[in-house]
């Protein structure tokens, strides 16, 4: 496994952390000015499209998608996601010191055992490279061949 | 508002759980067959990028599976107790991915990871109490 993790892609994992946490904490407010939504109206999470903390969920996870997309086309799932989860502590944290909840001994259990491990995948390799395959993109077949040439010789 | 003694409330976070995997490891397979995202950019533009992702099978099924799991999640949220719904489906998926991700995209999933998703699944457990 090699790692291949520049500054530029550490914001790219940042902004993955920052995106889902903040929509997923959005669609939540939004979600609870709803109230509960029946299987035999499914229709009326449709509504919920005109909630401005959904709207701004959806638009913030949008961004979490195109962030995501591009870590995992440089770095292995089982990488990506134990990477990003510090987006959990972030949010704990906030709840803390900015809304001033109360934070329980589990809660900073919990906090700690995240950044154990996001601490323990970010230091090792962020890649596993398999046998070159064909890219999907034409364009790029030929870099990559003669990158292969490149390493044979 | 149901709870965990609910059996609907597991298959609910079930179905969360396969629909996410499904999607995490089809997006996952299908930006490692793209390649690298960046050098697409730079080499074709954002369309050309765009492009060769829209082209791609294995994404388009990974957007079906996370757009069924973001809306099932949705549900699950309406009538189920948040604080069990979101913090278990997001702990058991990070299990199920290293699973999926070890068989299906044959990533090598050694100790150290195995002891991160451990880690950060027990952790997002016992921070959403």
């Amino acid at each position: 496994m090699q790692s291949t993790l520049t500054f530029r892609r550490y914001l790219v994992l940042v902004a993955i952390m920052l995106t889902a946490s903040f929509g997923d904490t959005f669609l939540s407010i939004g979600m609870r000015q709803i109230g509960p939504v029946s299987i035999h109206h499914l229709s009326s999470l449709l509504l919920a499209m005109r909630i401005p903390w959904v709207l701004a969920g959806v638009a913030l996870l949008m961004g979490f998608f195109a962030a995501y997309l591009t870590a995992l086309s440089w770095a292995d799932l089982t990488f990506v996601l134990p990477a990003t989860s510090f987006g959990y502590v972030l949010i704990a944290l906030l709840s803390k010191f900015w809304l001033h909840d109360p934070v329980s001994l589990a809660r900073w259990a919990g906090i700690l055992l995240i950044t154990l491990g996001v601490g323990f995948v970010t230091r090792g390799p962020s890649y596993t490279p398999h046998a070159p395959t064909e890219p999907a993109t034409p364009v790029l077949a030929g870099q990559a061949s003669a990158q292969a040439e490149g390493d044979l010789s | 508002m149901k709870h965990v003694a609910d059996p609907s409330v597991w298959l609910m976070i079930g179905t969360i759980v396969v629909l996410a995997t499904a999607g995490d490891v089809s997006l996952a397979g299908a930006m490692r067959h793209i390649g690298d995202f960046d050098d697409i950019r730079a080499h074709s533009g954002m369309i050309g990028a765009i492009r060769a992702v829209l082209k791609n099978f294995r994404f388009l099924f990974g957007v079906l599976c996370m757009a069924l799991s973001f809306f099932a999640l949705l549900f699950a949220l309406s009538w189920a107790d948040v604080s069990l719904v979101a913090p278990a489906s997001a702990a058991l998926t990070f299990v199920t991915n290293a699973f999926a991700a070890k068989w299906i995209l044959k990533e090598n999933v050694d100790r150290r990871r195995w002891f991160a998703a451990v880690c950060v699944c027990l952790g997002v457990l016992l921070i959403s109490r």
